[in-house]
């Protein structure tokens, strides 16, 4: 009995991508289908709440389905239906709680909520099958910015988290102030490459009262006001050696995060994790850092650092494993913190 | 016929199963707590009490909207959830017409009003012809108090008014309205799941249905960025 697998159908519909997959015993990933909204929300240069609740809730079950179909099985199949349910948009999550709620109602199977960041930092076990806490990981997403010491599985430690804006969020602003557009991430990234990163210096952001604490709102400060400056001597500014300068600047104060708790806490395995994972730069230079260490350096495919439900699959099965389960009173829990159970 | 019927287009949550003519069990709360966490409880609970087989129903009714967005999409996302598991067909009934047909065989005008905020009601007019069939005499639409005011002022026939717009608009009812009008009471006058089940079957019977796939609320607004941006291209 020992041998059997646990297939889970997992939900996520936390921000702008609708998405479902079904993940056998944590690290098999059988589908990943994700429908994006971000086309859509170009529009108003960001997502907009009411705009991706409409979005999830017409295309969740396709999305659903299809998931099963690529899998090869049915919702009979399935051992438990997982969903993330925080943090996130509100209307956008609600979304996917009471479709996983209702179907593992229906099908009579156990529910499990799953906490956003905890599927990301488990997006690592996919595709690294050697993977096992302890481990340290950097979150760093649109919306999230942390450094995790991921103690055994289901137990999670913050060391540290942004102040304010998540380094996502500034990539997001720093594109839209030099004329980008959004999703700024990968804008930014691709003009980078093209410009000179030690062009302008950029102070790296410190947060007094925290060593592994960030805060990212004061570098964006610094490059508007770069640019408001050049703009009043009639300077041209350069927007590649910007996005450049302000890119190594944000991989660089991340890097020393991480490279600190490295040290402080002797950690020998250390994994990035989110959408912001996905910048070669920044694998690139966390990757020498960990070299430099003698640490084992781990990080998800780009596929697996967007927003996906493989990873919440993957989170969820080492919850269903721990037992846990959740009522049909499930709700969404916008600001859920992370190891919160 | 067997169909389940489920409301969260308001302050109330509420599910129910009727069947035929038949309501087999209804679970209506009008309570503060959010209908994530009260619509699927309820339903268990339901389902328990009446020892329901959901494999022996036919079709899934939900108050589509209008009502407020996120509790049209938690009913929404329940019926879509049960349907795609089942493989139901599921009954978009316009949230205004459920709620009239609470209402069944008054004579007169009924009309339900749901404040819709931004001084808007959500509202329609609605009859019922001696045989007891439904007439929808104004189908529910998003307007200004006033505009449906003067409707009811024209029409000339007595009207009932019922919805959570009731307490919100009184004064202005008292003040607007030229023709006898009267309030419905505490049990007729909030949305009810077996009202959505039992016009649900009507439809369903007509063919009008949806897969559990196709299926959306029906919001009768775009969203506040959709409206402010076609505002600022409308005068660009």
């Amino acid at each position: 009995m020992d041998t059997k697998e646990i297939k889970i159908l997992a939900i996520e519909s936390s921000c702008d991508e609708t998405a479902a997959a079904v993940v056998v015993n944590g690290r098999d990933v059988r589908s990943n289908v994700i429908s994006t909204q971000i086309p859509l929300h170009t529009l108003y240069g960001g997502v907009v709440p009411e705009i991706a609740s409409r979005k999830h809730i017409e295309r969740i079950n396709q999305v659903i389905e299809q998931a099963l179909e690529d899998a090869d099985m049915g919702l009979e199949d399935m051992d438990a239906i997982a969903v993330t349910y925080g943090p996130g948009l509100v209307g956008a999550l609600l979304v996917g709680v009471a479709e996983a709620k209702a179907i593992a109602f229906a099908q009579g199977l156990p529910l499990i909520g799953v906490h956003h960041i905890e599927g990301h930092i488990s997006a690592n076990y996919i595709e690294n099958k050697d993977l096992e806490p302890p481990f340290l990981c950097l979150v760093v997403s649109g919306g999230h910015t942390h450094l995790v010491r991921v103690v055994d599985y289901g137990k999670y430690e913050i060391l540290g988290r942004t102040r304010d804006d998540a380094a996502g969020e500034a990539f997001d602003k720093v594109a839209r102030a030099i004329g980008l557009g959004y999703p700024g991430g990968p804008k930014i990234e691709k003009a980078a490459h093209e410009g000179n990163p030690q062009a302008i210096t950029f102070t790296r952001p410190k947060v007094s009262d925290g060593v592994y604490d960030f805060s990212f709102s004061g570098l964006k400060s610094q490059v508007l006001n770069y640019i408001n400056g050049a703009q009043m001597k009639g300077e041209t500014i350069n927007d590649k050696d910007i996005a450049a300068s302000f890119q190594q600047t944000v991989i660089d104060t991340l890097c020393d995060h991480a490279a600190l708790a490295i040290d402080e806490f002797g950690m020998d395995k250390f994994a990035i994790a989110g959408g912001v994972a996905s910048n070669q730069t920044l694998r690139q230079a966390m990757e020498k850092m960990c070299e430099e260490k003698g640490v084992k350096f781990y990080h998800p495919s780009p596929i697996l650092c967007t927003d996906n439900a493989a990873m919440i699959g993957a989170a969820a099965y080492y919850e269903f494993l721990a037992g846990k389960r959740d009522g049909w009173d499930l709700n969404a829990i916008p600001n859920l913190k992370l190891g919160e159970r | 016929m067997k169909i389940l019927g489920i409301d969260g287009s308001g302050l109330v949550a509420s599910v129910a199963v009727v069947e035929d003519d038949n309501l087999v069990g209804e679970y209506t709360t009008g309570y503060k707590k959010t209908h994530s966490q009260t619509l699927l409880p309820m339903l268990d609970e339901l389902s328990k009490m009446i020892e329901l087989d959901l494999n022996q129903i036919d079709a899934i009714a939900v108050a589509a909207g209008p009502g407020s967005f996120t509790g049209l999409r938690i009913a929404s996302a329940t019926a879509k959830g049960i349907g795609l598991s089942l493989g139901l067909p599921i009954v978009s009934v316009p949230t205004v017409d459920a709620i009239a047909f609470n209402m069944w065989g008054n004579s007169g005008i009924i009309c339900p009003i749901m404040d819709a905020r931004r001084g808007q009601v959500y509202t329609g007019l609605y009859s019922f012809a001696e045989d007891g069939s439904f007439k929808v005499e104004r189908p529910q639409c998003a307007v200004d108090f006033h505009e449906i005011a003067a409707d009811i002022n024209e029409r000339g026939k007595a009207v009932t008014f019922l919805g959570d717009g009731v307490p919100v608009f009184k004064d202005l009812i008292a003040e607007l309205i030229t023709v006898p009008y009267r309030f419905a009471p505490a049990h007729l006058n909030r949305q009810h799941a077996s009202s959505v089940a039992s016009l649900g079957m009507i439809y369903y019977k007509n063919g009008e249905c949806d897969t559990a796939a196709e299926h959306r609320p029906e919001y009768l607004r775009l969203s506040q960025a959709e409206r402010e941006r076609l505002e600022k291209e409308g005068k660009a």
